[in-house]
C-alpha cells in the first residue's frame, strides 16, 4: 500500500513543475528603502503566490515545456556562497559600442559597481544599481517601478517583482543627451541559483541614449540556475533611446523574462535583441506605441545549439496614430535545439495611419532541429500598412556548391552563408563591439 | 604542365543517363570550344568536372595532376586548379563579393600552407581593383553581395572577376557569353585572354562562333546527346554556324533519320 503511494507522487513530479522554496522572508527588504518599495514587493509576492506555475495548457506557453526545471532546488545567492563564485570576466567588461562608457554597472553576486560620467551626475541623470536607487532616488523610482510591467502579468514576472533587487536605474533628464553609450552587466555565476532582475529605464523628453545591457553567467555542465527578470522602459516624447541587449547566459541556465518599452509621441525606439546563451529562454517583450508619430524597431538575432531552447513572444502595438513599427527576428539553429517566435502586430482602433512589419527567419542547420514561427496581426482601425512574413529554410545545396566550387571547405561555406543569413540583422546594429561579438558566436557556433 | 583528361565519361541525374561516354583531353595552354546543341549534356559536363553532388558518375575517369577528379570534394578540385564559370551563377545573400573572394583565396593558402593568416588586407584589396579593372568593373561590386541582384551581364563579369582572382590552371566557361552585350563580350573576352597563357587551359561552352572571334580556339568539339561525336580545328565552329546541326544529327543517328 505504502508503496503504491510513492510510485504516485513520483508520477506526479514528473508530470507536473516542482514548486519554488521561496518564501515571504526572503523578500529584500533594504535599509533606507521606501515604505512604497516595502508594499511593491509584497503585493508581487501574494501576487506571486496566487498565480499557478505555468504549464504548456497555457496559450503562451504551448511550445515552451518547464517541467524539467528543478524548481524546489534553487535558493538565492547569499553572502555565504558568493566568495566561492567565479567572478565576472575582464572580456564582458569591454565596451560594446564606440570604445568609450559614460557609465558601468556591473552587478555580481559579490557585489555591484556603478559609475558614470561626472558630468552627466551633474546634468542630474541618474544611473544606479536599484539597491541604491531604493534609498537615493525613493520618488523617481516610486514613478516608474511597477508602472510599464504589472506583477500578475505571470508567475515569473511577480517573482520577479518580489525579489528583483539586483538591477539597473537609468534616468535621463529632460532634453539631455549622452553621446557615450551605458553599459551594464549582469553577472550570474554558479548552480542552484535564482537570480532576480529589474531594470527600469527611463528618457524625459527629447533626451538621448544608448545603452547596452548584457546578462552573462559561466557555463556549467550539469544542473541548473535561474534568472528571472523585468525590464521596464518609458521612452518620452521625441525622446530616442537604443537599447542593446545581450543574452549571454550559460547553457544551464533557465532564463525567464518580461520587457515591455512605452514610446511616446515623436519619441524613438532602436532595440536590439542578441539571444545566443541559456538552456532555456522564455521571454515576453512588447512594444507599446503610444504616442502619435512614435517608432520602434526590434531586432532580433539568435544562434540555438545543444538542447538550447528559446522562446520568443513579441508583441508590437499601436496604440496611437501614425506610429511605426518594424520587428525582424532572425535565428540559427544547430543539432537538437529548438526556437520559437511568436509575434502579433496590435493596432488599436483609432490607431490610423499605422504601419507595422514584422519578420521572422529562420535557417535549420541540422535535421533534428526545429524552429516555430508564428506571426499574428489583430488590426482594429481601417487605414493601416501591415505586413508579415515567417520562414523557416535550410542552407541551399546550390549555394553551398557554388562557394565549394571557389575552393572554399564546407564548413567554411556554411560559415559564410550563415554569417550572409545574418547580415540584414547586422546592419540593423550599428555598433562594432556588438557586431564582433555576435560574429564570434558564429564562427564559435559554427566551428 | 598539368592537362585534364576525361575518359569513358558516364554521368547523369536523378536516374537519368546524361553523359554517354565522353573523351576529351584538354591541355594547360590551350583553349578547346565544346559545341552543341541544347539539353545535350554540356553543362552536365561541366558540373561533373567540378562535383555537383546532384550528379553521379556512372563510369570513366577524370584525370588532372595524376589524380581522378571524380574522388575528390569540389572545394579540393578548386584548390588543385579547376574553375568553372557557371551558366547560371548562384546568389549568396548577405555575402560581398570581397568577402567571399578574401575567403576563397585564403582558403587556397590554407591549403598550401596551414600556418598562413590570410591575404593582408591591403594586398587582397589592391588585387581585387587590378581584377576589377581589368574587366572594366565598378569597384562599388566589391561590396555587393555576390549575384543579389546582378543583371545577366554582372553575374558572367562577376565569374570571370572570380577566375581572375582565383587564377586556374583549367578553366570550364559554361555559356559564359549569353547574356552579355557586345561591349561586354569584348570586355569579358579580353579578360579570359589576358589570363591565357602557358599556364591557362580553358573550355568554351557556347551556342555562338562570336565569342571564338574574341577568344580564339585551338579545337573545337562537337556534343550531341552525351557523347562527342566531331572534333576539329576553328574552322568546325564557322561551319555550324553556317549549316546548324542535322548534318551531325543525321550522320550520327542514320536509321532515324
Ligand atoms: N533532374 C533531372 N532529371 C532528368 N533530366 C535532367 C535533370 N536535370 C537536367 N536534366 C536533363 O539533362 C540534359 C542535359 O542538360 P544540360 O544542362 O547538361 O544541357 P546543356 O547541353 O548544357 O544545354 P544548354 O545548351 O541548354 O545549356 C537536359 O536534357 C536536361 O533536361
Ligand atoms: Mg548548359
Amino acid at each position: 500500500m505504502a508503496r503504491t503511494v510513492v510510485t504516485k507522487t513520483r508520477k506526479i513530479t514528473g508530470r507536473e513543475s516542482q514548486e519554488f522554496m521561496f518564501n515571504e522572508d526572503m523578500i529584500p527588504k533594504h535599509v533606507g528603502a521606501s515604505d512604497y518599495m516595502r508594499k511593491y514587493r509584497e503585493d508581487a509576492w501574494k501576487t506571486y503566490q496566487r498565480l499557478a506555475m505555468p504549464t504548456t495548457n497555457d496559450e503562451p506557453w504551448r511550445r515552451t515545456d518547464i517541467r524539467k526545471l528543478r524548481a524546489g532546488e534553487f535558493h538565492l545567492p547569499v553572502n555565504g556562497n558568493r566568495k566561492k563564485l567565479p567572478d565576472v570576466p575582464n572580456e564582458l567588461l569591454k565596451p560594446l559600442v564606440g570604445n568609450q562608457h559614460a557609465g558601468q554597472i556591473i552587478l555580481t553576486p559579490g557585489g555591484t559597481e556603478a559609475n558614470l560620467d561626472s558630468e552627466l551626475v551633474e546634468q542630474g541623470v541618474i544611473f544606479t544599481d536599484l539597491t541604491t536607487a531604493e534609498r537615493q532616488h525613493p520618488d523617481i523610482l516610486k514613478k516608474m517601478i511597477g508602472k510599464v510591467i504589472k506583477a500578475d502579468e505571470g508567475k515569473f514576472a511577480a517573482l520577479s517583482a518580489a525579489f528583483g533587487d539586483t538591477g539597473v536605474l537609468v534616468y535621463v533628464p529632460k532634453g539631455v543627451r549622452i553621446e557615450q553609450p551605458l553599459h551594464s552587466i549582469l553577472w550570474g555565476p554558479g548552480l542552484n541559483l535564482a537570480y532576480f532582475s529589474h531594470i527600469l529605464i527611463w528618457l524625459g523628453e527629447g533626451a538621448e541614449l544608448t545603452y547596452v545591457h548584457e546578462a552573462a553567467s559561466t557555463n556549467e555542465p550539469d544542473g541548473q540556475t535561474m534568472h528571472a527578470g523585468l525590464i521596464e522602459i518609458n521612452v518620452d516624447p521625441r525622446a530616442n533611446l537604443r537599447f542593446v541587449e545581450l543574452q549571454s547566459w550559460g547553457d544551464h541556465v533557465w532564463n525567464f523574462t518580461h520587457k515591455r518599452a512605452r514610446v511616446g509621441r515623436d519619441a524613438n525606439l532602436d532595440w536590439v535583441f542578441a539571444a545566443v546563451g541559456s538552456k532555456l529562454t522564455k521571454d515576453f517583450s512588447d512594444l507599446d506605441l503610444i504616442g502619435q508619430g512614435a517608432v520602434g524597431r526590434m531586432s532580433g538575432f539568435y544562434f540555438t545549439d545543444g538542447n538550447q531552447h528559446l522562446d520568443h513572444d513579441t508583441q508590437q502595438n499601436h496604440f496611437a496614430p501614425n506610429t511605426t513599427s518594424d520587428l525582424l527576428f532572425k535565428g540559427a539553429l544547430k543539432e537538437q535545439s529548438r526556437s520559437v517566435w511568436q509575434g502579433m502586430i496590435y493596432v488599436a482602433p483609432g490607431a490610423q495611419k499605422t504601419d507595422g512589419y514584422q519578420a521572422n527567419r529562420n535557417l535549420i542547420l541540422s535535421r533534428q532541429a526545429r524552429a516555430d514561427s508564428i506571426p499574428g496581426l489583430e488590426i482594429l482601425a481601417d487605414d493601416v500598412r501591415c505586413s508579415h512574413g515567417a520562414t523557416v529554410g535550410k542552407i541551399d545545396p546550390d549555394e553551398m556548391f557554388y562557394l565549394r566550387s571557389r575552393g572554399i571547405k564546407q564548413p567554411d561555406a556554411g560559415r559564410l552563408i550563415v554569417q550572409g543569413f545574418f547580415n540584414p540583422i547586422m546592419q540593423r546594429i550599428p555598433f562594432d563591439g556588438v557586431r564582433d561579438r555576435l560574429d564570434q558566436v558564429i564562427t564559435r557556433k559554427m566551428g | 604542365m598539368s592537362e585534364i583528361v576525361i575518359s569513358n565519361l558516364h554521368a547523369g541525374i536523378d536516374g537519368n543517363e546524361i553523359l554517354k561516354g565522353v573523351d576529351l583531353t584538354v591541355n594547360q595552354g590551350e583553349v578547346h570550344a565544346l559545341m552543341g546543341p541544347n539539353g545535350t549534356g554540356k553543362s552536365t559536363l561541366a558540373y561533373v568536372l567540378m562535383g555537383h553532388p546532384k550528379y553521379e558518375v556512372i563510369k570513366g575517369k577524370v584525370i588532372f595532376r595524376g589524380v581522378n577528379l571524380l574522388d575528390l570534394e569540389p572545394d579540393e578540385r578548386s584548390r588543385m586548379g579547376l574553375f568553372l564559370a557557371f551558366q547560371y551563377p548562384i546568389a549568396i545573400p548577405g555575402v560581398s563579393v570581397a568577402n567571399f573572394l578574401r575567403t576563397a583565396v585564403n582558403a587556397r593558402r590554407k591549403a598550401d600552407n596551414p600556418e598562413d593568416k590570410g591575404i593582408p588586407i591591403p594586398e587582397f584589396r589592391t588585387m581585387l581593383k587590378d581584377k576589377m579593372d581589368l574587366l572594366k568593373m565598378d569597384h562599388a561590386f566589391a561590396g555587393r553581395y555576390l549575384n543579389e541582384g546582378f543583371s545577366g551581364g554582372e553575374k558572367k563579369r562577376a565569374e570571370i572577376l572570380q577566375m581572375a582572382a582565383l587564377q586556374p590552371e583549367i578553366a570550364i566557361l559554361d555559356e559564359t557569353d549569353s547574356g552579355l552585350d557586345i561591349d561586354a563580350l569584348r570586355i569579358v573576352s579580353d579578360g579570359v585572354n589576358a589570363l591565357r597563357g602557358e599556364d591557362l587551359g580553358v573550355l568554351v561552352i557556347t551556342h555562338y562562333q562570336r565569342i571564338l572571334n574574341y577568344i580564339k580556339p585551338d579545337y573545337v568539339h562537337i556534343m550531341l546527346d552525351g557523347r562527342i561525336v566531331v572534333s576539329g580545328g576553328p574552322e568546325l565552329a564557322l561551319t555550324l554556324e553556317e549549316q546548324g546541326y542535322d548534318w551531325l544529327r543525321k550522320k550520327n543517328n542514320p536509321v532515324s533519320a
